[in-house]
């Protein structure tokens, strides 16, 4: 720990990050494996990633991922680069601007199909 | 005594440690391209409720994204796994945890590895009137 400076923050980020990704991906890789059982099976395991809580859950992962690689970048640049870690706590701030700007458009793609669903249900009930 | 050359701080002297220690930084690159097409691919050009059993055959077809797969599986596993192994010495002190802990982790990697492998391996296509809808919906 650094006395709470950004490079704890980084370093702390990045572990937890990382550490949930790693749970997604062990949990992805099972519900993957219903490949195996056929379509009827696979398709009600891809069913769940269409309700509301997975789909906010997958921002939760999809905010993860953006931060881990950038950040893993600026670790990369601290690493093999001399003078990377002068300007370790600027490319902490470029890490976080760049993870928002990339996480919002990736966002509204995961989110638009709740709110098409949400506007769109009486005709769709009624349309049964 | 050892003096700051400025780089970062990594593992000297050869072995696992350096190894793993390149080997993190390394995956690390090529799992920035594999996991943001694969992030774009099943969330933005497809929605998730799209990636179906049918949706997975026809890009099964081409073997080149089985190997895309199977890169990201084994890649991701292992950066994961291996940086997990980093955070365990960290944290769990007393010498038969860590053996303990780090032998089930060991055990996980092999075990997950071979069911994803498995998986992309033995996929097959099945006829067109049991492939099922090409989207599907929770309600």
């Amino acid at each position: 720990m650094y006395k709470g400076q950004s490079g704890m923050w980084a370093w702390l980020l990045h572990r937890i990050t990382g550490i949930g990704i790693l749970l997604f991906l062990l949990i992805h890789i099972v519900d993957i494996s219903l490949l195996g059982f056929g379509p009827a099976v696979y398709n009600d395991g891809i069913r769940l990633f269409d309700f509301w809580i997975a789909r906010i859950l997958s921002l939760a992962v999809i905010a993860a991922v953006l931060f881990h690689a950038f950040n893993g970048v600026r670790i990369m640049i601290i690493d093999f680069l001399s003078k990377g870690v002068l300007y370790q706590k600027i490319m902490f701030y470029i890490v976080l601007g760049l993870a928002i700007v990339c996480f919002i458009p990736m966002a509204i793609f995961v989110i638009m199909p709740l709110f098409v669903a949400f506007f769109h249900l009486p005709t769709a009930v009624n349309s049964k | 005594m050892r003096i700051s050359t400025g780089y970062g701080a990594r593992p000297s002297g050869g072995g696992f440690e350096t190894f793993s220690w390149y080997f993190i930084r390394i995956s690390g690159i090529a799992l920035i391209f594999l996991v943001i097409i694969h992030l774009l691919v099943m969330h933005v050009t497809t929605d998730v409720a799209c990636t179906t059993f049918q949706f997975v055959a026809a890009r099964y077809a081409n073997p080149l994204w089985r190997l895309f797969d199977w890169l990201l599986l084994t890649l991701a596993l292992l950066h994961g796994m291996n940086s997990m192994r980093v955070v365990v010495v960290d944290y769990i002190r007393s010498s038969t945890w860590r053996v303990g802990v780090l032998s089930a982790l060991a055990v996980l990697t092999l075990i997950f590895f071979m069911l994803g492998t498995i998986t992309i391996i033995t996929f097959q296509n099945v006829p067109a009137n049991l492939i099922g809808p090409n989207c599907v919906h929770f309600r």
